[in-house]
């Protein structure tokens, strides 16, 4: 029986991407290479106000002295910045009025995403924004959010429509100067997402962005910008993916969410980027920096995330919490197969009092993979009665695979209590026999394990995503899904 | 005593590349070639990172530049203890507890008897400098074998300038009767740096237990650098404990590296009970199936104090089994630091590890970094880790104070059950004995840096207990 097992989770350890298709679209780039000059030239295709543009110069001046970041459990040969082009837009851009604007070919890419802009329109009720290859593409559901006061536009236009809200939030959670890839976003990055929840605001939709990077050689760099004023509500979801190509690609994004007293936002990340093939070539490389800031009384956010893609994922989304009372949670299932490398997890900093935080994280490794959890909770002097639960769990499907957890805990507060706990095991022998005794046969029981395994991270996405994230996770682990 | 160098104006780590440099000869003198040749690389490391810094990501929590920044002495030779009496500083009482006493003072190994012991049953106890003279043979084989000085250049510039240490070796089917106990004094006046080295080899199916102490003597500032190897063959058995309390001025980096072989076992218990910098790093390397490793430790600090155990345990090879945990309570500013890391090998299959830190914070200043790591390479594998922070349990408060017992004793009896877990995993009784009452006079406040050691606690023969009635729990 152990053979029969070891056999199928080669099989299932050997399966393909799905979502490898290149899309034919006209794409304008930018000159290949990182200087001023690059940087003045995106900033003028979108015609950005002065301010912006010193703040992209500001950046760039900065990255230039800092040192590419080795601490990760991360392989990986040095990424050249000059050769790789920085900014890529489809052509022609103009405003789109409706989905009947938009380049069928482009509309044929998000419908084999099984992101269809049309059909989502009509049934689901998720506003969609698309980004592909770092520009926003088509935002749905702007009318009915503006009803209710919500701003939900990609980024260039919310440094055009609302610059006093950009400039207000802006690298307030995540400055230019946190870090290498932050600095190298806040330099370049050429669109993303914008949203504003005003006070007292539940958003009726489930908020979406879609990134895709298509064109060849080109790094996508988006940034997102969350505030949830006093009150409100929302959840966001983000998804992406990437043709498949032989050599390597960069995307490092920023994601910084504020919430305000009493508010309330959910952040959910689908990350299927393109994982190389399964002897380890191509693939994206995927440095994020995502981070919350719990600024308000009684706030909260939460992250979910399932990542499933990219050859090498350095990514750790966190919370502030610095509003008494305010809640941090983060979620994630992390898969790697063939030879993804993933070194994710989360911070959690208790400033507030009555802090509280939960992580909960399962990683899965197959193939020549390995998976590393590296989180943070630190406990500053002034979060009387703060809490946190940590949970890092690993399952090894495989023997040529790691998982690795690497958790650091800082407590200086004497009335805090926090725990963490991690195990790390292979599926057990006994549950696959009492699978194969009830008649299941064992592709199907590794699934069931897999998926039972992931169910306390898959139970806090958004339906929506749930489904699409199963099957996510079955793709990645192939036909484990009865 | 002309040879002694006197400096009072260079930083440690340029006073003792000026010594190499300058003496090397004296250094060297009474090397074995292959331990020159030793020396020789580890000085080049030495040179090239010099002690570590605080940014180093295997020292930040522990920041040691201060301490650094001492004028300290560093003597390349013995001092003459003409005018000391020894057998009284070494005298050892625990009570009912028989051990054999091997002195180490300011670093150096003292013998009456002529600076090496022989037993009938072939166990060799010596002096290092006096070994690499007597059993050129056997020190040459495992010298240098097993430390490392990866994250850590107190390895090598203890292995380039090291002078003495204690060398013991069991043969083969030795079930070495009486604990040895290692008794380390440091008395000097004058911020002092001292360097040790110990080669401990165990021979097959053979069994060792050993006491090693680190005390001070007096309230002088001293820097203890301690490197000690271990090689524990195939089905052999050691336990060490580990007994540290020094003065609050008093810095000890102490470096264990454990060879195991196969079906072999070995426990080291680390109780700390005070010093101003204390960092425990030891080493495990399961190098045959069936080995098994138990690290355990108890920390009580307070005052300024600091303690860091780094614990890493590799797995290389399968069926290996290893536990760890250690437990802390911290009282007014002091801090702690623990980084336990399980390897294990891509072929260690069926390894079963377990990690544990538990810490109990008393004050709002005490401070506690706790990063239990797992890499993991092997798929059958059980590796679990956990680590708390948190304060007494209230239920358990509120259950003995519904007894009647007042807050202060409830406390103490809490924290002293806290302590037991790792207390009782001491074999040797009277040792145990010994330790749980220390254990109960550190919670009270009463056990400091006393006259001599730790275990000459003044009266051994008076019972110490807590004024609990234990009938109305």
């Amino acid at each position: 029986m152990a053979t029969d097992s070891n056999e199928i989770l080669e099989q299932v350890t050997q399966s393909e991407y799905k979502y490898g298709f290149y899309t034919d679209i006209e794409t304008e780039f930018a000159p290949k290479g990182l200087d001023e000059n690059t940087i003045r030239y995106i900033s003028a295709k979108k015609e950005e106000p002065e301010w912006m543009l010193e703040f992209r110069l500001k950046a760039f001046r900065h990255w230039q002295q800092l040192p590419e970041p080795e601490w990760a459990h991360l392989h990986y040969p040095k990424i050249d910045y000059q050769d790789a082009y920085y900014y890529a837009a489809p052509k022609p851009k103009k405003e789109l009025q409706s989905l009947d604007e938009v380049d069928p070919e482009l509309l044929e890419t998000f419908n084999k995403l099984g992101i269809s802009l049309e059909e989502q329109k009509r049934l689901a009720g998720v506003a969609v924004d698309a980004v592909i290859d770092s520009v926003s593409v088509k935002t749905t559901f702007q009318d009915t959010l503006a009803k209710h006061g919500i701003i939900f536009c990609s980024f260039s236009e919310a440094v055009r429509n609302h610059p006093e809200l950009v400039r207000k939030y802006m690298g307030t959670v995540v400055p230019y100067t946190d870090n290498f890839f932050a600095a190298l976003n806040s330099a370049v990055f050429s669109d993303g997402s914008f949203v504003y929840i005003p006070k007292g605001v539940r958003c009726p939709l489930e908020l979406s962005t879609y990134f895709r990077i298509n064109a060849a050689n080109t790094g996508q760099f988006e940034r997102t910008l969350i505030v949830a004023d006093e009150g409100s509500y929302v959840s966001y979801m983000e998804g992406c993916t990437a043709p498949m190509r032989d050599e390597n690609q960069l995307h490092a994004a920023i994601v910084e969410i504020i919430t305000l007293d009493n508010a309330e936002v959910k952040y959910s990340t689908v990350q299927n980027w393109y994982p190389g093939d399964k002897d380890g070539n191509g693939g994206i490389y995927n440095f994020v920096t995502k981070r919350g800031l719990c600024k308000g009384r009684n706030s909260k956010i939460s992250w979910t995330q399932v990542e499933t893609g990219s050859a090498i994922t350095w990514k750790y989304p966190s919370c502030v919490l610095m509003g008494d009372n305010s809640v941090g949670e983060f979620y994630s299932v992390a898969v790697t197969n063939h030879f993804q490398q993933a070194d994710t997890g989360t911070k959690m900093i208790h400033i507030g009092k009555n802090t509280r935080s939960t992580i909960i994280s399962k990683g899965i490794s197959a193939g020549r993979s390995n998976n590393s959890y590296r989180g943070l909770v630190k406990i500053l002097p002034g979060a009387t009665n703060a809490r946190n639960f940590s949970q890092c769990d690993s399952l090894l499907l495989g023997d040529q695979c790691g998982a690795h957890t690497f958790p650091y805990i800082e407590a200086k507060n004497e009335s805090s209590i926090v725990e963490h706990e991690a195990t790390t095991s292979k599926i057990s022998e006994d549950q696959l026999f009492y699978c194969n005794q009830r008649g299941i046969d064992t592709e199907k029981a590794i699934g069931l394990i897999v998926n039972g395994y992931a169910k306390e991270v898959l139970n806090k996405l958004p339906m929506e995503f749930a489904v699409e994230a199963q099957k996510l996770l079955s793709i990645s682990l192939e036909g484990s899904v009865g | 005593m002309a040879n002694i160098v006197e400096q009072h104006t260079l930083p440690l780590d340029e006073l003792l590349m000026q010594q190499f440099r300058e003496q090397r000869s004296l250094i060297t003198a009474h090397d074995l070639p292959a331990i020159t040749s030793l020396r020789d690389k580890h000085f080049a490391d030495f040179e090239q990172n010099g002690f570590p810094h605080n940014q180093l990501e295997k020292w930040r929590f522990s920041r040691i530049t201060d301490l650094l920044d001492e004028t300290f002495e560093h003597s390349l030779q013995p001092e003459d203890v003409k005018n000391k009496n020894l057998s009284e500083m070494f005298r050892c009482e625990v009570h009912n507890f028989n051990t054999e006493i091997i002195s180490v003072l300011n670093g150096w190994y003292y013998d009456t008897n002529g600076g090496y012991h022989v037993s009938e049953e072939g166990v060799i106890v010596s002096g290092l400098r006096t070994a690499m003279k007597q059993f050129p043979d056997l020190v040459e084989k495992h010298f240098g074998t097993i430390a490392n000085s990866e994250h850590n250049t107190f390895v090598s510039i203890n292995t380039a300038l090291v002078q003495d240490g204690v060398f013991i070796y069991v043969p083969d089917n030795v079930q070495v009767p009486r604990t040895l106990q290692i008794l380390k004094l440091i008395d000097r006046t004058g911020p002092h740096f001292v360097q040790n080295r110990n080669l401990i080899v165990i021979g097959r199916n053979s069994h060792l237990s050993l006491m090693h102490c680190d005390d001070s003597i007096n309230h002088h500032t001293s820097l203890i650098n301690t490197v000690t190897e271990v090689l524990v063959q195939e089905n052999a058995s050691l336990e060490i404990y580990k007994l540290q309390n020094l003065n609050d001025n008093s810095g000890l980096v102490n470096s264990t590296f454990i060879r195991q072989l196969a079906d072999s076992n070995v426990k080291t218990v680390a109780l700390t009970f005070n010093g101003g910098y204390i960092r425990n790093n030891v080493q495990s390397f399961l190098d045959g199936r069936g080995a098994h490793a138990d690290i355990m430790g108890l920390y009580l600090m307070d005052k300024e104090q600091h303690v860091d155990n780094q614990v890493r345990v590799m797995h290389n090879q399968p069926h290996c089994t290893s536990n760890e945990l250690f437990k802390g309570i911290l009282d007014d500013e002091a801090t702690a630091v623990f980084n336990g890391y399980i390897y294990v090998a891509r072929d260690a299959q069926k390894t079963n590890a377990y990690q544990n830190n538990r810490n109990i914070l008393l004050k709002p200043t005490a401070v506690v970094d706790t990063m239990p790591f797992l890499e993991i390479y092997a798929d059958d594998v059980k590796c679990s880790h956990g680590a708390t922070i948190g304060q007494l349990d209230e239920d358990a408060m509120f259950y003995l104070r519904s007894r009647g017992i007042s807050k202060a004793n409830a406390r103490l009896l809490l924290m002293y059950a806290f302590a037991a877990d790792i207390v009782n995993v001491i074999e040797i009784e009277p040792l145990r004995v010994r330790i749980d009452d220390m254990v109960k006079k550190r919670l009270r406040g009463e056990l400091s840096v006393c006259e001599n050691c730790v275990l000459h606690c003044s009266t051994p023969e008076k019972d110490y207990h807590f004024d609990i009635d234990y009938s109305k729990i």
